[in-house]
């Protein structure tokens, strides 16, 4: 693989107009990518999924180059509709459009980034792909005390001309003190075997709020993976909802710093998968200070021949006193060839603290659909309304009420 | 005057107490297989032992796997480098080397070890009727109630008995658990185990009386490896208890012991385990590595097996006593209670794995973890696709004192299986403030009010443990936290 990542790298500089100094940042993590590799189950955090052997599986050919001077045609019929909202869309793997319209442009600022390297220890090879065959990475600032007035949406698009191809995106969002950002990642790629590779960085300050939602509904057969590094500090608040349920494969990692007091995280998550689906979401929170607070709910709904994973970890430093954590997982397995495993963990070095987690699995309750038939519903019915029910729980945590309406009924929940 | 006397009593209980009990060393001639671990040692070890020709083979097949094997460094405890060639393997009281054929030609000496440990071998000095297998360093010195468990049937003496009197069964059952093959410190057991006690109920028979081993590192610069192995056959009962001690030394000292439970049909082993090995000194100098490998096969229908522990000792513990449930309806239950104070860091748990139908297991776990130490409870629930309608209840909870100290929950929960259930809860706290002061004002200090709290924090598992053990163990969690207070 290593010659092949090679030469795509120099086909890349070929056709990119990267300045020298990109290109030195990008060649150091293509080293380190070379000299790792894609993770695998022998490394603890991709014990459940192993993400070489399905890369494997899935794409045979896997081409690293992309082609970033060709533009792309915008296909309106995917944007949403009845929502007002601002939009980036990045297709195959590139930057198409960026538009804040509903928004003050001066509280607005785009940064095309010059500084390629990363902030925080990482021990992650996806992120050494990512950076070396990135094409730009924007940071979006958003200025003190401004909160936008629509969401943002990032649509994630693909169209024939790329196939079995690694697309990397980049994205830094600087919140100011007091702002505020509701941001939607739309995922509706339809063509199959690419692998995307998504990264974004956030740093909330003070008082700032970040709301994320990530929306994998439409069924495709690519293999996504996304990480979110979120730092926050003193009395922000970020609140990230993952619906997971149309790739082959999607795994969602999210790393919480919670640098300042008072400040709280909340991830809350949905499976719903079918055929040959694989799926998991990874979410570390580090306590790092007093006074915080996190919450995390994570439920799957398991149809044939499909496998779903969450590994939770809380860590509490020895100086956060006062900390709460909470995290609860729950899975419901419709298949005897479905499976969940979790691995939720708990890591605490003080002692003055709350923190606990459960996790629970089975088939659904004979009891409750038989309390359900026996009201005149049929079998079918019945279980719908059960697992509605066990959904809309996870949805209720929603914050934001166009956006919960807009994921109720991508979801297809009844209220 | 009351308040003085009170003082002067509770000063000398803390006096008593806070010295590790059996800190002390036996003065007695040994005899040691040279140092290090090649294949000489080892066929010095079978040699000695006049173990027959398959024993070796066993042995030296071990340390062959060995040679390709690494020590494992996933675990949260990390230790300096053990090095392997610098241990002796086996170290035996002379006067063992001539077996005495009664306790009355027992080396007084080592009576009286046993004596200040609390373990009478004398028979007649017991009141509760439990029969003891005693292992000093490497070998096994005494086995009591020997008449009346044959009586029954039963056998119950030490491994290299068993491997001259019946080769049948333990040829038949060593190693089925816990393969050669296993991981470095099982494996590693394997090539160089010198004694441990062995068990066979036969079928249908309930043991009459608890069955024990007391368990005594005494030799500097010397490995524990023992290797015990209960069957139970179909239908019958066994209750087995074993304790642990270790003299004070400023060295690590190394105890890795392969434990093999089997379970057949209808069959019930209830295991209980009170360690108390010496924990090292305060500023975490010296003090026993128990690196453990305990596995239990329930291999018959509606067999059960249950693990209770007490973990309150040793400088780094790091065991996962298993369950494997292969027979249908079988149940598997672990109940455990870890302690570390000071320096100590324990990294301990479970594993069930369901594999037959109806299975059923349940975890509790509770740590404590006070001054300097660590505590993780790491486990593993791993449904099989072919485990219909199994389920399982872990509930493992952790109490913090001091923020020096850390306590974590790695479980592994695996499920395959629509027709099953897996609950698993984990909660971690302090003792609260109010708890304190409830009990304060009831007149009970600080300590004392920590002790009660303590205790019924861990009652759940206490009252898995047999009677004379609940009472040992209860002052155990005691002793363990004195001083963490305040």
């Amino acid at each position: 693989m290593s010659d092949q990542l090679q030469s795509d790298f120099d086909k890349l500089v070929k056709t990119s107009k990267f300045s020298s100094e990109e290109i030195k940042f990008k060649k150091n993590f293509l080293k380190n990518f070379i000299k790792n590799g894609f993770p695998n189950r022998k490394q603890e955090d991709w014990k459940f999924l192993d993400i070489s052997q399905i890369i494997k599986k899935n794409i045979s050919d896997l081409s690293f180059f992309n082609d970033y001077s060709q533009s792309n045609k915008i296909d309106p019929s995917v944007l949403v509709d009845g929502l007002e909202h601002n939009k980036i869309i990045f297709i195959n793997g590139k930057i198409e459009k960026i538009d804040f319209n509903f928004e003050d442009q001066n509280k607005i600022e785009i940064i095309d980034e010059a500084k390629k390297d990363i902030s925080f220890d990482y021990e992650n090879s996806l992120i050494d792909l990512n950076s070396a065959f990135i094409d730009k990475i924007f940071k979006i600032l958003i200025k003190k005390n401004y909160s936008l007035k629509k969401p943002l949406i990032i649509y994630h698009l693909t169209n024939d001309k790329i196939k079995s191809t690694n697309i990397n995106l980049r994205l830094d969002f600087e919140l100011g003190e007091n702002s505020c950002l509701k941001l939607i990642d739309y995922f509706a790629d339809t063509t199959a075997k690419n692998f995307i590779n998504i990264f974004y960085n956030f740093n909330l300050e003070k008082d700032s709020i970040l709301k994320n939602y990530k929306i994998d509904k439409f069924r495709n057969n690519n293999l996504k993976y996304s990480f979110n590094n979120i730092e926050q500090d003193n009395n922000s608040v970020s609140e990230t909802f993952i619906l997971s349920a149309g790739s082959d494969y999607f795994k969602n990692e999210i790393n919480c710093n919670l640098n300042g007091e008072y400040s709280s995280a909340f991830i809350n998550g949905i499976f719903t998968l079918k055929e040959n689906q694989q799926h998991e979401i990874r979410t570390t929170i580090n306590h790092l200070v007093e006074n915080t607070k996190s919450y995390q709910l994570i439920k799957s709904v398991l149809g044939k021949n499909s496998k779903s994973a969450y590994q939770g970890r809380i860590f509490v430093n020895s100086k956060a006193q006062k900390t709460d954590g909470y995290q609860l997982s729950k899975a419901i397995l419709l298949d005897e060839t479905s499976e969940f495993n979790a691995k939720p963990e708990l890591e605490i070095y003080a002692d003055d603290v709350k923190c606990s987690h459960g996790s629970a699995s089975g088939s659904l309750n004979e009891n409750s659909i038989f309390y359900l038939m026996s009201r005149g519903l049929n079998y079918q019915q019945s279980k719908e309304l059960l697992i509605n029910g066990f959904f809309m729980d996870v949805v209720e945590k929603i914050t934001d009420v166009e956006i919960k309406n807009l994921i109720t009924n991508v979801i297809g929940l009844k209220q | 005057m009351r308040e003085e006397f009170k003082m002067d009593t509770r000063e000398k209980d803390i006096e008593k107490l806070k010295d590790y009990k059996y800190g002390f060393t036996t003065d007695i001639e040994n005899i040691k297989a040279p140092k290090g671990l090649n294949e000489d040692v080892i066929k010095f070890i079978s040699n000695i032992k006049k173990e027959p020709q398959w024993m070796l083979d066993f042995r030296l097949k071990a340390f062959e796997r060995l040679k390709l094997l690494k020590e494992p460094n996933w675990q949260k405890p990390k230790y300096p480098k053990i090095d392997y060639q610098d241990l002796y393997y086996y170290s035996a009281p002379k006067s063992m080397q001539d077996k005495p054929k009664s306790l009355d030609e027992l080396d007084p000496k080592l009576l009286e070890t046993y004596k200040k440990l609390g373990i009478p071998l004398q028979e007649q000095a017991r009141l509760n009727g439990i029969a003891v297998d005693a292992v000093f360093d490497s070998v096994s010195v005494a086995t009591t109630f020997k008449g009346e468990l044959t009586k029954h049937g039963i056998i119950f003496c030490s491994m290299s008995e068993a491997i001259q009197k019946h080769p049948d069964l333990v040829k038949k059952y060593l190693g089925t658990v816990i393969p050669v093959t296993d991981h470095f410190f099982a494996t590693l057991n394997s090539a160089v185990f010198t004694d441990g006690s062995f068990v066979y109920i036969p079928e249908g028979v309930k043991c009459p009386m608890e069955l024990s081993t007391y368990f005594r590192i005494n030799a500097s610069e010397t490995g524990q490896f023992e290797r015990t192995l209960i069957i139970a056959d179909k239908g019958s009962y066994v209750s087995y208890l074993e304790g642990c001690t270790a003299p004070m030394r400023d060295e690590n000292q190394l105890h890795a012991a392969n434990v093999e439970l089997i379970a057949l049909d209808d069959a019930e082993i209830k295991y209980s385990t009170v360690q108390n090995w010496y924990p090292g000194d305060e500023n975490g100098k010296g003090g026993i590595y128990n690196f453990v490998t305990k596995r239990g096969l329930c291999k018959g229908k509606n067999s059960k097996i249950s693990w209770t522990q007490v973990e309150t000792g040793s400088a780094i513990t790091w065991k996962y006593p298993s369950c494997i449930l292969k027979g249908d309806n079988s149940i598997g239950e672990f109940y455990s209670i870890a302690i570390t104070n000071n320096h100590q860091k324990a990294d301990t748990g479970t594993k069930m794995i369901h594999l037959g139908k109806n299975t059923k297991s349940k975890i509790i776990s509770k740590g404590i973890s006070a001054g300097f130490s660590d505590m993780t409870y790491r486990g593993l629930v791993d449904i099989n696709s072919k485990a219909k309608n199994s389920s399982n209840y872990t509930q493992c909870d952790s109490l913090l004192m001091g923020n020096k100290c850390g306590a974590h929950t790695v479980p592994y929960i695996k499920n395959k299986n629509f027709d099953s259930n897996i609950a698993h809860e984990a909660t971690t706290s302090k003792i609260s403030e109010e708890q304190l002061h409830y009990c304060q004002q009831r007149g009970l200090n600080a300590e004392e009010a920590v002790g009660l709290i303590v205790n019924g924090f861990c009652k759940e598992v206490l009252q898995q443990l047999p009677m004379e053990f609940a009472v040992e163990a209860q002052k155990l969690v005691g002793i363990s936290l004195e001083g963490s207070v305040g």
